[in-house]
């Protein structure tokens, strides 16, 4: 139909199929990101550490340029658990900030004006609906944690030979994991607060609020307590407990960016401690979701 | 004709509250208009029939898709425009509708060029790059209509769309609601507690009252069998002319002020009332010609289940 006409005429050719639905909200928020000069150069700045990484893995397998440097190469950094372990911590502590970034703006922009029934009265289901926005939290930050991480690897193994990763056959699981647990339970956080509260700026704070405040609460409670179960208020310390555990390092060796180091003080928190809650985090943010994106709010 | 709205004793209850009470009927219209005053169960009624809202009972088909078994044919054939605001404030009106158009399944490039088409049909071809935040309360109306019509579906849902539209925009609605319907290319469910919005738009009506069914008029049938009134005033109308005016066919009630009440067969038209009146030398100061309008089957209708309860 042209313009000109501006007539109703039916559409009557091909459609896209249903099961690929989803990435239409998640290509959406892509471009709007995209458009968002500031965040470009965050995620770009998010790339220095695999960088200086590589660089140091490469420094090490490299005579002539140690020699050039007048560097010891006995006294680099080791390439072993506790590196990918700090690079983990740092890129998701990075990652955090991203997320913080692009999370809020996903559901609450959708929420604000009540756009939400046009998605969900076209062929598109709350999950299609909620995966989209996921996948866009889930790529950012897969872009800054564990793909540059086994990339890391990949090159320390081409470089070390098979030895090394026969000697270190936890760390790509570890990296993998421990990306995926930290990236699953923030991607539903931050978008179950961006749906509570349904207003861009005040999802952004929130989410500093729970982590920090959490923190700062559950280490009071454990010097006004004298206990350490405090630390189950400590998502960065239940995320950095599991990544401990996941990597074979003694816990209170503390490990990974200061954002997650797991601190000795007070005692530990028990690992399947730090399971269930990261677990019954994710679980609450899901029945958050679920109860507040929907197409037709009801008073009973 | 098919039936547009199918209802199997639908019943909708949010918690104690029972909100649309056992809906039962077959409804098969061009368009069909749902009136009934505030809190009568129009919104919930269509929020069920596009799967928005699930029915605590019954069943109900709209547009010969089942409301339980058949959700996405049903959403993929629909277009549906919201009663109340329904937009992304950052989103520039081209690119909400083709968002939208591209969710109904279109693919990235016919959904652009749907886009800018439904945007120039409803009007806002010269705004369509501006953010939607910034529109008027008009063009957020048209938007969501364009956003609607995007797809090209088969069935429009309308909710309220004249809401908060000053008169020239509500004409502008009303002819575009007219235009998809001349069409015939799309069938229309249109939702109102504005009786004359639902009148110029629509062929059939479905009253509702209290979330039950007060009342369904065809409106083409009521208006083709419906009787026309004329109120009319006039001067020096004599004996003589009075009596004119019953031989042409009229029922005539009139009054001694010179004012009355003509019920007007088929095929005589007021023209013909002038001339009767030239040939007796009386004056017409006033003549308002009506029919037994919508509003008076509204208000029979809400009666009747009054009395019914």
């Amino acid at each position: 139909m042209p313009i000109y006409k501006r007539s109703y005429e039916r559409y009557q050719g091909p459609l896209t199929p249903e099961w690929l639905r989803f990435l239409v909200p998640a290509r959406y928020a892509w471009q709007e990101l995209r458009e968002r000069r500031f965040f470009g150069l965050f995620l770009l700045g998010t790339l220095l550490c695999p960088v200086i990484c590589a660089l140091l893995i490469y420094l090490r397998h490299n005579l002539g340029a140690l020699e050039a440097l007048r560097l010891d190469a006995r006294k680099l950094v080791p390439i072993d658990e506790g590196f990918f372990l700090f690079f983990l911590g740092f890129q998701s502590m990075l990652s955090f900030f991203v997320a913080a970034i692009a999370g809020p703006g996903l559901v609450a922009a959708d929420l604000t004006h009540g756009a939400l029934p046009l998605y969900l009265a076209r062929p598109l289901t709350r999950r299609s609906y909620v995966l989209g926005k996921v996948s866009v939290l889930v790529i950012l930050m897969s872009l800054i944690t564990w793909v540059p991480g086994l990339l890391l690897v990949g090159l320390q193994w081409s470089l070390e030979g098979d030895a090394w990763l026969e000697a270190h056959r936890r760390i790509a699981f570890a990296l993998l994991a421990g990306s995926w647990i930290w990236i699953l339970v923030l991607s539903l956080m931050v978008l179950a607060i961006s749906a509570w509260v349904r207003w861009k700026p005040l999802a952004g704070a929130a989410l500093f609020l729970i982590f920090f405040l959490g923190g700062a609460l559950g280490n009071a409670s454990n010097e006004l307590l004298g206990t350490h179960w405090g630390q189950l208020l400590n998502l960065s310390h239940l995320v950095g407990t599991v990544w401990v555990n996941l990597f074979g390092r003694a816990a209170q060796t503390g490990a990974g960016a200061v954002f997650f180091r797991v601190q000795a003080r007070g005692g530990q928190t028990p690992e399947w401690a730090a399971w269930a809650m990261l677990i019954g985090v994710g679980l609450l943010s899901l029945a958050l979701l679920h109860r507040k994106l929907r197409a037709v709010e009801t008073v009973r | 004709m098919a039936p547009l709205v199918e209802l199997e004793g639908l019943e909708v209850r949010f918690g104690r509250r029972t909100v649309l009470h056992g809906l039962s009927g077959s409804f098969s219209g061009e368009a069909i208009g749902l009136l009934g005053p505030n809190g009568a169960g129009k919104t919930t009624l269509i929020h069920t029939l596009l799967g928005l809202v699930a029915p605590s009972a019954g069943t109900a088909r709209l547009g010969g898709f089942d409301i339980r078994r058949e959700t996405r044919p049903l959403k993929a054939a629909t277009g549906y425009m919201p009663e109340n605001d329904a937009f992304i404030a950052s989103m520039t009106g081209v690119g909400f509708v083709r968002l939208m158009a591209e969710l109904a399944g279109l693919p990235p490039k016919a959904a652009m060029e749907r886009a800018h088409e439904a945007l120039f049909f409803v009007g806002l071809g010269e705004a369509r790059y501006r953010r939607l935040g910034t529109y008027s309360t008009g063009m957020k109306q048209m938007v969501k209509l364009a956003q609607a019509v995007a797809h090209g579906p088969s069935l429009l849902v309308l909710d309220e769309p004249t809401n908060g539209l000053d008169p020239p925009g509500r004409e502008r609605m009303l002819e575009l609601i007219r235009q998809i319907r001349a069409t015939g290319q799309a069938r229309l469910l249109i939702s109102s507690h504005l009786l004359r919005d639902v009148e110029e738009t629509c062929d059939q009506v479905l009253i509702l009252k209290d979330g039950r069914i007060a009342a369904f008029c065809d409106l083409d049938e009521e208006r083709r069998t419906h009787r026309r009134w004329i109120e009319l005033e006039a001067r020096g109308a004599g004996p003589a002319f009075l009596e004119e005016i019953r031989r042409s066919g009229c029922e005539v009630l009139w009054t001694p002020n010179g004012r009355g009440r003509l019920t007007l067969p088929d095929g005589l038209t007021t023209r013909s009332l002038f001339e009767i009146a030239a040939r007796h030398g009386v004056q017409l100061v006033r003549l308002s010609y009506k029919r037994d309008s919508l509003e008076e089957l509204f208000f029979r209708a809400m009666e009747s289940l009054d009395a019914d309860l």
